[in-house]
């Protein structure tokens, strides 16, 4: 780099760079927030979704699947898998006839023994996800 | 070494490496239950094996940061470390809370330990990569608190350098933006939102802070260059760092419920943060070319110019591929992912740790300023095979990611995930074969620690001039 660019300029660029990008942000944040109620489906957020969100996070479900995207990449996207399975029903059966043992040979869901009230707020808030306004993601219904 | 405290900073590499060794065990398990399904089933289940895999790295790599800011930070300020003793016991703290959290995964259901550790109560658990139970988390951050006052302390009380300055920037953003996850709405929108905060904020924010710093006092030491030239470098690296990588977050904001601005936000940000990879290693060649003098440490030398070139090829272009909005759409949470993700965690800061240990890990063991020449070739032996090992299994993930992303979403019948899975399951296989060869190259890089200790120092212990 040039002499004439000194170290005292490129600390001054870091400071007030770093500075006037982290307002942006924020600002851009602030607004994010202020548009969030239009789109992320907070209305549906029940006693029983906020149960439901528990249940996922308590049994890491986000350790083998993705949701919205994100998560771990060995099962299928769950986002959409209130739609994918044709509602709340198909998605307590499926939880429910995983064999504790496994599938011999092939990746397997483990059985979480859930009561029914949990695997109603599981369900629950699988639908509320999938009612998230995501700008038309993913592209298809295999998710 | 020039200061006696600096000598805390081998227990914290030592623990780094034992981790590391940790993290790879459970990373060959995770690829081979990603071929043989039921391989260790129910007992440690998928989900369990990635958490361990995850939580030891970045445990490891945190123990790596602060042992670089041990050795670092006297040398810098040119006087001892504030209080060694508490460098100890937080070393203890952090290493028995970490080793208790691990075997808590390893030996209870997920569900019993949150239900133990009482996450009711302050719920953060089961979000990916923060997946400790509250009661760590707690413990990161006093372990932080505690790290943070010794290291500060010792900088205001001593030579103030723009190397341990950005250190110190980089470290109280890690610790200030880690307390974004305590915060777990029921909103899942706004839970995704800011648990951005810390994950993307810390790799592509404060902890290229970090890596900067390291690696321009390694480079200052291997190669004499005069201080204003390096910390010049440093200082427009770090600003393009964040003035790109902060609007860069937006890149995780298209598909989430967030507004659809952020598609061109994120878009144009994200695109940029390759640029300060790219000076990185523009900067480490060009300060080895203008070495004034030949130090006889090879080996870190290697490591520093090596996570020049594989940070820019991880998170620069692996970073690139999919960072655009519409390309994103179609490769969000796939194998391109978990492809990026790798390289650029071992490019960045897996490579930078170990330079940093290159470096100080024979003044700490008492040679005057290397190792021997065996021990030497032994660890490059080990950055070969551990180095190109990670490129393919970054090639073979990319390419099952890439035929994923078309059969699941692209094509004009789209067909379901498992059924997929089962069609790229050779690429998971090469994958794992790379996965071994890494293994091999990490054992060996242990090893390296204990061949050649009776032999004389590499070039006789003295730098030459260039
Ligand atoms: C022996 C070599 C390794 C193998 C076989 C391996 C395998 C895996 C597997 C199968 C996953 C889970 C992917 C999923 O969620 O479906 C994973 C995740 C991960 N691994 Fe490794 N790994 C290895 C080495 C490493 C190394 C050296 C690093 C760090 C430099 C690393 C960092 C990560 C990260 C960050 C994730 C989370 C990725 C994401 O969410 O995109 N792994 N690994
Ligand atoms: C050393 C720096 C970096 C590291 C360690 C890193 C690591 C990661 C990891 C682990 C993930 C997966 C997160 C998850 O599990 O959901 C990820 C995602 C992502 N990274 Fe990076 N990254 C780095 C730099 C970059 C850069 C510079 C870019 C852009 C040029 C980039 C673009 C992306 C994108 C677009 C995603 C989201 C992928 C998706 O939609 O699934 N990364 N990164
Ligand atoms: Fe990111």
């Amino acid at each position: 780099m040039s002499q004439s660019f000194t170290k005292a300029m490129a600390r001054n660029i870091f400071y007030g760079g770093s500075l006037f990008f982290i307002l942006v942000f924020l600002g851009l944040s602030y607004d994010t927030n202020s548009a969030l109620p239009e789109r992320d489906n907070r209305g549906a957020i029940t006693e029983t979704v906020a149960h439901g969100k528990r249940l996922w996070e308590e049994n890491n479900c986000i350790g083998c699947h993705t949701l919205l995207g994100e998560g771990a990449y060995f099962a299928p996207e769950l986002g959409n898998v209130y739609k994918r399975l044709g509602g709340k029903a198909g998605i307590i059966g499926f939880i429910k006839s995983r064999p504790a043992e496994g599938i011999p040979g092939r990746r397997s869901m483990p059985q979480f023994n859930f009561s029914d009230e949990e695997l109603d707020a599981l369900a629950e808030f699988l639908k509320y996800s999938s009612e998230i306004n995501t700008a038309g993601w993913p592209p298809n219904i295999q998710g | 070494m020039n200061y006696q405290s600096q000598s805390v900073a081998k227990l914290y590499f030592i623990a780094a490496i034992g981790l590391f060794v940790g993290q790879i065990l459970f990373g060959v398990i995770l690829g081979l239950q990603y071929v043989i399904g039921d391989f260790l089933f129910p007992e440690i289940p998928f989900n369990v094996a990635r958490m361990v895999h995850t939580n030891l790295l970045i445990v490891w790599l945190l123990f790596g940061f602060m042992g670089a800011a041990y050795f670092l930070v006297p040398e810098e300020a040119e006087r001892e470390l504030h209080s060694p003793l508490l460098a100890k016991v937080m070393f203890w703290i952090f290493l028995v809370a970490g080793a208790l959290t691990i075997l808590g995964y390893l030996l209870v259901p997920y569900a019993g330990l949150a239900q133990m550790t009482g996450n009711d109560l302050l719920p953060t658990m089961g979000r990916e990569f923060l997946e400790q139970p509250t009661i760590t988390k707690i413990g990161i951050v006093i372990v932080a608190l505690a790290f943070l006052y010794n290291i500060g302390m010792t900088i205001l009380k001593g030579r103030k350098t723009a190397i341990s300055l950005v250190l110190l920037i980089g470290l109280l953003g890690l610790a200030l933006l880690f307390l974004f996850a305590f915060y777990n709405p029921d909103n899942l929108v706004k839970d995704k939102f800011y648990w951005w905060w810390v994950v993307h904020l810390w790799v592509e924010g404060v902890w290229e802070l970090i890596l900067g710093s390291i690696l321009a006092f390694v480079l200052i030491k291997t190669t004499g260059v005069d201080r204003e030239v390096i910390e010049k470098w440093l200082y427009v690296i770090i600003a393009m760092t964040l003035i790109t990588g902060i609007i860069g977050t937006g890149h995780h904001y298209y598909w989430i419920g967030t507004p659809e601005y952020w598609q061109w936000w994120g878009s144009i940000f994200s695109a940029m943060e390759p640029i300060p990879f790219f000076m990185m290693t523009v900067f480490a060649f060009n300060m080895v070319n203008r070495r004034r003098r030949n130090h006889p440490n090879k080996a870190a030398l290697l490591w520093a110019l090596g996570t020049a070139v594989m940070a820019f090829l991880g998170a620069g272009v692996w970073g690139f591929l999919h960072t655009l909005a519409p390309v994103n759409y179609y490769t969000h949470g796939s194998q391109i992912t978990a492809a990026h993700g790798h390289m650029a965690f071992y490019g960045a800061y897996v490579m930078i740790v170990l330079a940093m240990i290159s470096y100080a890990m024979p003044l700490m063991r008492g040679r005057k300023v290397a190792g021997s020449n065996r021990s030497q070739t032994v660890e490059m032996w080990s950055f070969w095979l551990m180095t190109v090992s990670m490129v393919f299994i970054t090639l073979f993930l990319t390419a099952a990611g890439v035929l994923q992303t078309y059969l699941q979403r692209y094509s004009d019948e789209p067909l379901p995930f498992m059924v997929v899975q089962d069609k790229i399951e050779i690429f998971y296989w090469l994958r794992e074969v790379a996965g071994v060869v890494f293994l091999i190259g990490l054992i060996l890089y242990v090893i390296s620690f204990f061949v050649g200790n009776s032999d004389p120092e590499a070039g006789g212990g003295v730098e030459e001039s260039a």
